[in-house]
């Protein structure tokens, strides 16, 4: 009963293409997968919406929008709306081929990393030998889109900011790429349904997690530092910061184009934390084997939510780096420790089972987060201070 | 170092005469920026020409005057009375700092004395002002730095409290129009002290959670730190007061060096910084706030009964001898001061406000050379400027 | 360690998001217009003439003696005084205003008016819900939108109207008592002094 409730969407589909002709079977049951995620991730968004108003909200002891459908659930269709029924100004001096792509090209790249997520046991819309690679590729070319974005406007303002935005893309992408590599060198493959099912493993009825390790925990972190500046979210967020000089790559935007943006930031925030859950979060499996009974589609999107969830308290919580110290800190701190994680990593695999292997590489990881950051602090001349009162 | 020390020392500081722009290394043209009047982080409407080589700042120009109001010229139509609710607009966030300088001023011209419960509830209103003040300008740096307004909201939500407590002792919350020449305009009934009384005792968990979220916090510290250097010589020559002064490390409080009121009663610290830079300035409030909170629970501890306002003393149709008088107090942004010239009319000859916030604001190009654009932005926010006061 | 002042912030905030569940004073919104705090007694948002008894034009204590006119710092009262007289509330004839414009629009709500009235005629209101689509006259309150009665008024502000009863008492309970010894010094100076001729009026 459990396994045809985990597998419900899959005999779903094999239930509605049985009604099409031999030869048409495989090409239907794609473009249904592919239909439903055009449709299910929006309605995610529109959800998110909601919830990161609401959640920023509760933080700031206040209540979120709440005029519009019973909690305020229906305000993402009154955004729609005003954003459909807004006037799309293109600016007379701008490129306006490029700048009618710019948005697109976004949300297709976006659209188009969802393809290799597993998001359930056997619910992976194209099962890519090489997944990992291919998802790094295709999301590469959201710095792209942003770049375009920017040309295109023929504003000197938004061009500053989006170049700004496309540095930090760019330094960000290696540590990102660097802590997934970590995970490939163990699991062996790059294939991310093998890399899930690597880790759905369990011990004492705890799961093997990557993230339980010494190695994938300081890998996680440093991804989730990464994927916060991929997606210029808060504390990165210093290209679209509203109260900074340079108002970022989409001034020129207005009504749906820049809905467009908007809906790409956050499918981007999706498929990255998709990405990490998969990576070292275990994907579809259960936290604890007793539990394997609940939908692995359900562990899936529930953990994706949590990390939106964290998304949101980061960002209602620390305010922004500036753009030279954002930098600073992906290449002088974070990239340093994905290289390490690596030699740690191998070290882990070497040094055969046992407590010996946790006890070193917790031991190596830990001295070199606090000696990197207590020389990082000391460069900089930070720290906390005394004061003295008067006499 | 004390004021005068500094006077002393040196009479010619190094850089007092130095030209005011840098020049810009490398042959690229500048970029000219206007940032404000529309601009989500200007305090207000204020505009900055900010000339820029690449990130550096290589000019800067203030442009300020678009809240001109015409408040001294009005003051000479009017009746001394009359002045005082557009006295609370100068400051708007501190009504009732400004409602007591001008009574000093107009109680140093006439020569009133003042009962001793009104000094006593003027104390207690001044520093719940200075309060409010202080965590508002902490929670607005903050959301200017990105925190998408969190302390500002628990700044607010504290601030809140202190509002309604205004609004059941002079009838509103902002505009208060409380101080008369004299005393104050009524008196507080032992209910509003009780509840002052509950209000304050809330208060030191506030500072304790707001402290909890900013100091330490690393980002802070990178963003604050080392930014907006501001130094005691040039601070002291440029006419600095306030808060921004004594983060420049000079021990220069008013309530300890004129003791107006009943100051000198209340022990009380004066914080100094000591790297004169963004942080001090935030941090010397927040530790502002903390001594606040000795005045203020001492001060109601200690209220004697009596009257707040002297029977004989005439509130409107009066006629000053002629003479001159400046009243001045710390008010939160600085040294908020008075200038009154009478004629022996019902209105006065010449009404001039010292506005702390302008003041305070001369030096802004001086602090922002050299520095990061996106720093600009904070530097303004630690010098905690009100428009209202700054045009008048 | 770096990261821990990040951590503690983290920390407050998670804190807050659980208390505004939880505990009222985490979540101080309250849902208006449905719901609404009760306002706070002292509150003044713009003036309105008192009057007693059930007629506002008979009863109104307003006597046009101009002065919050003058005092007002924008200027927004505009009185025209009365011809004739009328009654006040010791049965003095006094005049009335014949108009009493103020204009909402210039009000500042400083309570200047109410301190310098020396009749306690203009007390502070505290509606504030005024808001009109008519932009010319809907913010010019005449003085028959002004007029409110003393049992608002005693409703609005408890402790202040009760004072203001008290005082106006006083004041009435000396004026008759000036009238009764004038009543009997005229009747003493009648027997007196001889009646003099017609003409001689004092």
């Amino acid at each position: 009963m459990t396994e045809r409730l985990d597998q419900i969407f899959v005999l779903l589909e094999q239930w509605l293409v049985g009604f099409l002709p031999g030869a048409w079977r495989p090409a239907a049951g794609v473009v249904l997968s592919v239909v439903t995620i055009i449709c299910l991730f929006p309605a995610l968004f529109a959800l998110t919406t909601v919830f990161e108003r609401k959640g920023l909200a509760r933080i700031q002891n206040r209540i979120g929008p709440n005029r519009v459908g019973w909690l305020g659930i229906l305000q993402p269709v009154a955004d729609g709306i005003k954003s459909l029924t807004k006037e799309d100004i293109v600016p007379l001096s701008a490129d306006a081929a490029v700048h009618f792509l710019a948005p697109l090209l976004l949300v297709v790249a976006v659209f188009m990393g969802f393809a290799v997520l597993p998001m359930g046991r056997n619910m992976v819309l194209v099962d890519v030998d090489a997944g990992l690679l291919f998802f790094f590729a295709i999301g590469a070319s959201t710095e792209l889109s942003v770049f375009m974005a920017g040309w295109s406007s023929r504003n000197k303002y938004s061009l500053l900011g989006a170049m700004r935005a496309v540095a930090q893309m760019i330094s960000y992408e290696v540590p990102l790429l660097m802590s997934s590599v970590a995970v490939v060198m163990i699991t062996g493959s790059l294939s991310l349904t093998k890399i899930v099912a690597a880790q759905n493993h369990y011990t004492w009825g705890l799961p093997h997690w990557y993230i339980f390790t010494p190695w994938g925990l300081a890998g996680f972190l440093m991804y989730a530092i990464a994927a916060t500046a991929e997606t210029n979210r808060s504390p990165f967020d210093l290209p679209e910061g509203e109260s900074e000089l340079v108002a970022g790559y989409h001034t020129e935007y207005s009504g749906f184009k820049f809905a467009l943006f908007f809906l790409g930031e956050y499918l981007a925030m999706f498929s990255i934390s998709g990405l990490g859950t998969t990576l070292f979060l275990g994907g579809w499996s259960a936290p604890l084997q007793v539990l394997g009974w609940v939908p692995s589609w359900i562990w899936f999107f529930s953990k994706l939510m949590l990390s939106i969830f964290v998304f949101i308290w980061l960002r209602g919580t620390l305010p922004r780096l500036r753009q030279d110290q954002l930098m600073n800190f992906a290449w002088k701190f974070v990239l340093p420790l994905t290289l390490l994680n690596l030699l740690v990593a191998a070290a882990w695999r070497f040094l055969g089972d046992g407590w010996e292997r946790w006890v070193v590489c917790s031991a190596v990881l830990l001295m070199a987060y606090v000696g990197m950051g207590w020389s990082g602090m000391r460069r900089g001349h930070f720290g906390p201070r005394r004061y003295r009162y008067a006499e | 170092m004390t004021l005068g020390a500094f006077i002393q020392e040196k009479n010619k500081p190094e850089g007092w005469n130095r030209p005011l722009a840098m020049k810009p290394d490398g042959d690229g043209e500048l970029l000219e920026v206007a940032m404000g009047p529309h601009h989500p982080s200007t305090h207000g409407v204020f505009r900055m020409d900010v000339s820029l080589d690449g990130e550096r700042v290589i000019r800067l120009k203030p442009v300020f005057g678009y809240l001109h109001r015409n408040h001294e010229k009005l003051a000479e139509g009017m009746s001394y009375l009359g002045s005082m609710p557009f006295t609370d607009r100068l400051d708007y966030i501190c009504s009732l700092t400004n409602n007591w300088a001008y009574a000093l001023a107009v109680e140093e011209l006439t020569g009133q004395a003042v009962p001793e419960r009104a000094e006593y509830l003027r104390v207690i209103l001044g520093e719940l002002t200075r309060i409010v003040n202080h965590a508002s300008s902490i929670g607005f740096l903050i959301q200017e730095m990105g925190a998408s307004g969190t302390p500002l909201m628990y700044a607010f939500k504290a601030r809140e409290n202190v509002l309604d407590l205004f609004e059941a002792l002079t009838g509103a919350r902002m505009m208060c129009n409380y101080m008369r020449f004299g005393g104050c305009r009524v008196d507080a009934s032992p209910a509003w002290l009780e509840d002052t009384r509950k209000v304050v005792a809330g208060l030191p968990q506030f500072v304790d959670e707001f402290e909890r979220l900013l100091t330490g916090n690393e980002i802070l510290m990178a963003r604050c730190q080392g930014i907006g250097i501001l130094k005691p010589e040039l601070a002291v020559n440029a006419g600095v007061t306030g808060p921004m002064l004594r983060a420049s490390g000079v021990n220069y409080d008013i309530r300890k060096v004129d003791g107006y009121g009943i100051y000198n009663r209340f022990p009380f610290r004066v914080p100094l910084g000591e790297h004169w830079d963004v942080y001090d300035r935030f941090m010397i409030r927040l530790l502002e706030i903390r001594e606040s909170i000795k005045i203020l629970e001492q001060a109601l501890k200690e209220i004697p009964t009596g009257t707040v306002m002297d029977s004989k003393a005439k509130i409107r149709g009066f006629r000053p001898k002629p003479g001159e008088a400046y009243g001045r107090i710390e008010a939160p942004k600085g040294e908020l001061g008075f200038y009154l010239i009478s004629d022996g009319g019902p209105n006065p000859y010449r009404y001039r406000v010292r506005p702390p916030s302008l003041i305070n604001l001369t030096i802004l190009e001086d602090m922002s050379l050299g520095q990061n654009v996106a720093d600009v932005v904070l530097i303004f926010g630690s010098v905690d400027i009100v428009l209202g006061e700054v045009d008048r | 360690m770096l990261g821990e002042g990040l951590l503690k912030g983290l920390a407050e905030t998670a804190r807050n998001f659980v208390g505004s569940f939880v505990s009222k004073e985490r979540l101080t919104t309250v849902q208006y217009p449905e719901q609404r705090i009760a306002p706070i007694e002292a509150t003044r948002d713009f003036p309105f003439l008192v009057y007693d008894g059930g007629d506002w034009q008979a009863g109104m204590r307003c006597v046009a003696c101009q002065i919050c006119e003058k005092e007002c710092p924008p200027k927004c009262i505009y009185i025209v005084k009365s011809t004739d007289k009328k009654p006040d509330y010791v049965g003095k004839p006094q005049f009335y205003p014949a108009r009493f414009d103020i204009d909402i629009s210039v009000c500042m709500s400083c309570q200047i008016c109410v301190e310098v009235c020396p009749f306690e005629a203009i007390k502070m209101d505290t509606e504030f819900e005024l808001s009109t689509t008519d932009r010319f006259g809907g913010l010019l309150f005449d003085r028959e939108r002004l007029a409110k009665s003393d049992e608002y008024y005693h409703r609005i502000h408890p402790t202040e109207a009760t004072a203001v009863d008290a005082r106006l008492a006083e004041g009435k309970a000396k004026a008759e008592i000036k009238t009764t010894t004038a009543a009997i010094a005229s009747a003493v100076k009648g027997a007196e002094i001889p009646a003099r001729p017609a003409g001689d009026g004092d």
